[in-house]
């Protein structure tokens, strides 16, 4: 799948050129184009950046400017991340899958 | 140690960035710390790095005021100390002097400034609804950025849900980025709107674009609705609906895949708190703002605010009390008094000040939308806490104001400080006390204003 036929909960109101950028949701490979946020390369794919940590749910963000703090993602390696200020990099693995209370 | 400099500016939107501007020509060295990677702040927000498009397509018909302040910091490279990417995450005032706490990229460091002016700008003023939790729900100005920063829309079937002039701007943005929202709600009761639209008309230019938005959306085919009364977000996994109750009662659901909601703006104030600024209630607007006159001096001496982390005022009057919270400190510590130029932007300010009074009476925060709040909905994003919990704690145990009712509830404990929520604690509080808002309080901020990695809390970089 290109980056920019979308089925995720943002999708791109025209097609942008860019460097391609290589990085993992859940094991899965996913692509997505320099400059793109985190939130932006995971939610143009899917609609979820994480579980809620005290109920039911997904979480998908809310304020996209640092304030609301509900778009934090978990990294493979085991770090988080403020998926609406941090661009996504080659290599970046992502989970959102399970939960892991905090 | 800790690096010791004169003046320290935080955030470099409009405010910080005209500031900056100011103090530079005088020869003086602001260092300007801001927590993105580009300035403009959250309103001429700047793509990241490789998806850069025309200003015009972004900013629409702020596309030149928007170049104009983006080209503010380059222009000043070597007059200005900018720190991008730098969280300004703590300030304490002691001995005449500021201790700012800061992290960048992933280390945290210390400075102590003369001087400081706080320029942090404001975020949407949410208020619960049921379903707001959803994926797919968003603050207006989330679904503003994610087209400005990113060229993303919310949605292929966006409703827009508002209380105030940036809906129709947004609507207009949607158009015009060739996503047509399927609805766009006013909730503002249409009472209000009319009482205070003749303040609204005294400020020509803004009441043209103001209605120049609403024109476009009207017109371009767009079902709007005012007066509406109450909103429900429908979907299990992720937003498949809305439902809305008009004025006369009945309730209408429509199909969408994301919606916008929001209504008003809030400051962003926390480090005037820190910094030990005395905060005011304004009757007006409904909120807590630190105490600042039209200079832009606080209550701590050496402590400068503009911008909308002041008080809510648009990016016009945050560029105009940028340059005047920089002309008093300059003044103030033995430099150059512009007189003339002082006066005028004061005029200017006290324009802008009135305008915004019309306006916020024209939009309220509708508040009233909680009475009927079902008990089942969060209010508390972060911690998961439920209308219904909140009412049951103020009933049993009977706190009279929100940093009490935090204790006892978490309501305001999460990562996000009570951004989202603590506000909507004091009007379920005021609710069961008689409606005393003021009595109800405002949530304290806490340091480190915004959650820090533990490698960064560990990782101290030493400048010396």
């Amino acid at each position: 799948m290109t980056p920019d036929k979308t089925t995720g909960l943002l999708h791109r109101v025209k097609p942008r050129p860019g460097v391609i950028i290589r990085f993992t949701i859940d094991g899965r490979a996913a692509e997505a184009r320099a400059g793109d946020t985190l939130l932006t390369a995971i939610l143009t794919r899917g609609a979820r950046l994480r579980k809620f940590e005290f109920g039911d749910g997904d979480r998908a963000g809310f304020c996209l400017m640092g304030a609301c703090q509900d778009c934090w993602v978990r990294l493979a390696e085991g770090g988080k991340v403020r998926a609406c200020s941090t661009l996504v990099a080659d290599g970046m693995a992502i989970v959102t899958e399970g939960q892991r209370h905090v | 140690m800790s690096e010791a400099v004169k003046i320290a500016i935080v955030g470099a939107g409009p405010a910080g960035v005209r500031a900056a501007q100011t103090l530079a020509r005088e020869g003086l060295k602001p260092v300007l710390l801001d927590e993105a990677m580009k300035s403009g702040g959250q309103i001429y927000r700047q793509p990241p790095d490789g998806a850069e498009r025309p200003g015009a397509e972004i900013y629409g018909l702020e596309a030149k005021k928007a170049a104009a302040i983006h080209a503010i910091v380059p222009a000043l490279a070597a007059d200005i100390d900018y720190r991008p990417r730098t969280l300004t995450w703590n300030i304490v005032a002691a001995d005449g002097r500021f201790k700012l706490d800061l992290m960048r990229d992933d280390a945290v460091s210390t400075m102590t400034a003369d001087r400081v002016i706080l320029a942090t700008g404001a975020v949407d003023r949410a208020l619960p609804f049921p379903g707001w939790t959803l994926p797919g729900v968003f603050t207006l100005g989330a679904a503003q950025i994610a087209l400005k920063s990113q060229g993303v829309a919310i949605g292929r079937r966006v409703a827009l849900i508002g209380a105030g002039p940036l809906l129709p701007l947004i609507v207009t943005q949607y158009m015009a980025a060739g996503v047509d929202p399927v609805v766009a709600l006013d909730v503002t009761p249409f009472a209000a709107k009319i009482a205070a639209w003749r303040g609204l008309i005294n400020q020509p230019a803004t009441a043209a674009k103001g209605a120049l938005y609403l024109l476009k959306g009207r017109f371009g085919g767009v079902k709007t609705q005012s007066g509406v009364r109450a909103i429900r977000a429908l979907g299990d996994s992720r937003v498949a609906g809305l439902a809305y109750t008009t004025a006369d009662g009945c309730e209408h659901t429509i199909e969408c895949d994301g919606i916008g909601a929001s209504f008003g703006l809030r400051s962003e104030s926390q480090l005037a708190d820190l910094a030990g600024g005395r905060f005011e209630f304004d009757q007006v607007s409904g909120q807590w703002q630190p105490v600042r006159d039209i200079s832009g001096r606080s209550s701590v001496s050496g402590l400068y605010l503009a911008g909308d982390g002041a008080a809510i005022g648009g990016a016009d009057a945050a560029e105009l009390a940028g340059e005047r919270a920089a002309l008093s400190l300059l003044a103030d510590q033995g430099g150059t008094v512009h007189e003339m130029r002082i006066r005028k932007l004061d005029r200017a300010l006290a324009r802008q000040a009135r305008f915004r009074r019309a306006l916020e009476a024209a939009y309220p925060f509708p508040s009233h939308m909680l009475d009927d709040l079902a008990d089942d909905t969060i209010v508390c994003r972060c911690e998961g806490v439920t209308a219904g919990t909140i009412r049951k704690t103020i009933a049993e145990r009977g706190p009279t104001e929100v940093n009490r009712l935090k204790a006892f509830t978490r309501s305001g404990m999460g990562r996000c400080q009570g951004r989202m929520c603590a506000h909507v604690g004091a009007e379920l509080l005021a609710r069961a006390n008689g409606g005393d808002l003021v009595a109800a309080g405002r949530q304290r901020a806490q340091a480190p204003v915004k959650p820090l990695p533990l490698p960064a809390a560990l990782n101290v970089e030493d400048p010396t």
